[in-house]
């Protein structure tokens, strides 16, 4: 896999950070390098919140993300916000219910309703980043199923891993037939 | 080859200090160290140890010092903040050559800053912040796996020389996550300090045995009754008003560091064998520096890194040395110019000496370091 420099972007409490933690563990799950980091910010919950997970076989050196190669956004606000900043090549992933802001170079856009799934299919919309983690994985061919399966398990609360385990096989089902604008 | 774990500064920075023989943290939590004392919370009880969470920052810096002079290996950690609240005490440990680390994962300041962003504008603070003559140890991570394995050195050293040691950390590795190796743990050097085991009538506390380094330590409460003071003093313990006693002390406690610069010094020099041109740094800029060499040196420029690991005392000899082969040296520091004036101590006209300072928040870039290093001469 090539290089990958991953932001997520969204609303403190959405479980942004946890995503980008579980993306940089099956990095490591699948023997490549990782550095995953997060802007904290007075606004932690509810305001715009962004991670940011690097992965790649070569050794990292500077741990931030500088030229995203992937940029998902499950909120207006943090979408207006980053998506203006990626070049043309950045892959971009928003929810359905979001529009791309006139502004934005990014060509390669996908929409998919990971909001409307974690809501209504998995039955519970904190699962949201679950289901976005499974939705990235496809998108990027990080690692295999199992591995991310197990990823999250490694990270999500006690007594929450099917529930988790349901939404990220979800993310999955979602990607699968996904369209790139 | 040990197992790849993916770890968080901080998180490494408990794990390797429990590793050292650390069973008790003393805090007071403090963005961005607040995992450190989260993390102990949780693993100290695992591990037969204690956290405690004090009042404050100055009554955990000398709850970690009563741990300590217990016999028990301690901790503390901060940022700014606290680290300034500390200093007092820091000072009281360093006379009464007290063991322990005390951890300062750097943000912006002064005063409370902005909490949550990256600065390296302590470095002074770690080794004048106290007042009057004293020596001071400071190391200085740029991994999330070279934290695990200095913050294990950190207590090695305090043990071996009675002095507390400050592990000068930033925002920028204390919150970054990464694969590290874990160590084969028998492989893993643990020094203990040299301890009395029997109490004895008479025994002077702060008298050194022919051919040892630092005097040997009676845990309080073992039976050994004696005093300990922030008073200068002598052998017996006792504050004392001799000039002399006073000059030999003071000579005491700065030549057990500088007389072991070879022991406790370590720095890393990267491509310097053919640089023209080396960029100094320490701690989560070294991220930067390491791109930027890369970058320069696809582009025909002979770039190398010096990175101090121990930053006090400051690798005065290595640095100069590495001066003499250089054309420049580009410090890069999250700060207005701290350790730039200890780099134009040393290095005086040896080479040209360039700065490139980050007081905002917001970190140096490889792209930032790569502009300097093509600015026009």
């Amino acid at each position: 896999m090539s290089r990958q420099e991953i932001r997520l972007a969204g609303s403190g409490g959405q479980g942004i950070i946890l995503a980008t933690v579980i993306l940089a563990e099956a990095a490591i799950q699948a023997g490549m390098n990782t550095a995953q980091s997060q802007a904290y910010g007075p606004e932690a919950r509810g305001g715009s919140c962004k991670a940011e997970t690097l992965i790649s076989d070569q050794t990292i050196g500077f741990t931030k993300v500088q030229n995203p190669t992937f940029l998902m956004a499950l909120t207006q606000k943090s979408l207006d916000q980053y998506g203006p900043e990626v070049s043309e090549n950045c892959l971009v992933l928003i929810d359905s219910g979001l529009s791309a802001p006139q502004d934005m170079k990014a060509k390669r856009i996908v929409a998919l309703p990971i909001l409307d799934t974690a809501r209504t299919v998995v039955g519970k919309i904190q699962t949201a980043n679950i289901v976005a983690v499974g939705c990235i994985n496809d998108l990027l061919g990080i690692t295999d199923a199992k591995t991310l399966e197990k990823a999250v398990l490694m990270h999500v609360p006690s007594g929450t891993e099917q529930l988790n385990i349901k939404a990220l096989e979800e993310g999955f089902k979602l990607a699968e037939g996904h369209e790139e604008k | 080859m040990g197992k790849v774990v993916l770890m968080q500064g901080n998180e490494a920075c408990v794990e390797g200090a429990l590793v050292a023989g650390m069973r008790l943290f003393a805090g007071y939590p403090i963005t961005p160290s607040t995992e450190i004392a989260e993390i102990s919370a949780v693993r100290l009880p695992q591990e037969g140890g204690k956290f405690i969470q004090m009042e404050d920052e100055i009554a955990s810096m000398a709850c970690a010092i009563g741990g300590s002079v217990a016999g028990v290996k301690s901790m503390t950690a901060t940022s700014g903040p606290g680290f300034s609240l500390k200093q007092e005490n820091l000072g009281y440990a360093a006379l009464a050559e007290i063991p322990l680390v005390v951890v300062d994962v750097q943000r912006m300041g002064p005063s409370t800053g902005m909490p949550t962003s990256p600065s390296q504008g302590d470095m002074m603070m770690a080794r004048w912040g106290t007042h009057g003559d004293h020596p001071v140890i400071a190391l200085c991570p740029s991994s999330v796996k070279e934290t695990y394995d200095l913050i294990i050195r950190a207590f090695n050293l305090s043990e071996r020389y009675r002095t507390p040691v400050l592990f000068m950390m930033d925002e920028i590795i204390g919150h970054l996550r990464e694969g590290m190796e874990l160590p084969e743990l028998e492989e893993v050097e643990v020094i203990d300090r040299k301890t009395v085991k029997y109490p004895e009538p008479k025994r002077l506390p702060y008298h050194i045995k022919k051919g040892k380094l630092v005097p040997e330590m009676a845990p309080f409460g073992m039976g050994q009754r004696y005093n300990m003071t922030g008073l200068i003093h002598d052998e017996s313990g006792f504050p004392t008003n001799s000039n002399e006693e006073a000059e030999k002390l003071i000579d005491r406690l700065m030549h057990k560091v500088s007389d072991n610069y070879a022991d406790i010094v370590k720095c890393e020099q990267v491509g310097m064998d053919d640089a023209d041109v080396a960029i100094f740094c320490y701690g989560g800029t070294m991220r930067a520096a390491s791109s930027a060499m890369d970058e320069a040196r696809k582009a025909g420029i002979k770039c190398g890194i010096f990175r101090p690991i121990t930053i006090w005392p400051f690798p005065e000899k290595e640095l100069l040395e590495a001066a003499k082969h250089v054309k420049r040296i580009i410090v890069a520091e999250h700060n207005y110019g701290q350790m730039v004036l200890e780099v134009e101590r040393v290095v005086k006209d040896a080479c040209r000496i360039d700065f490139l300072g980050r007081y905002n928040g917001t970190v140096i870039t490889p792209d930032d370091l790569l502009a300097k290093i093509r600015e026009e001469k």
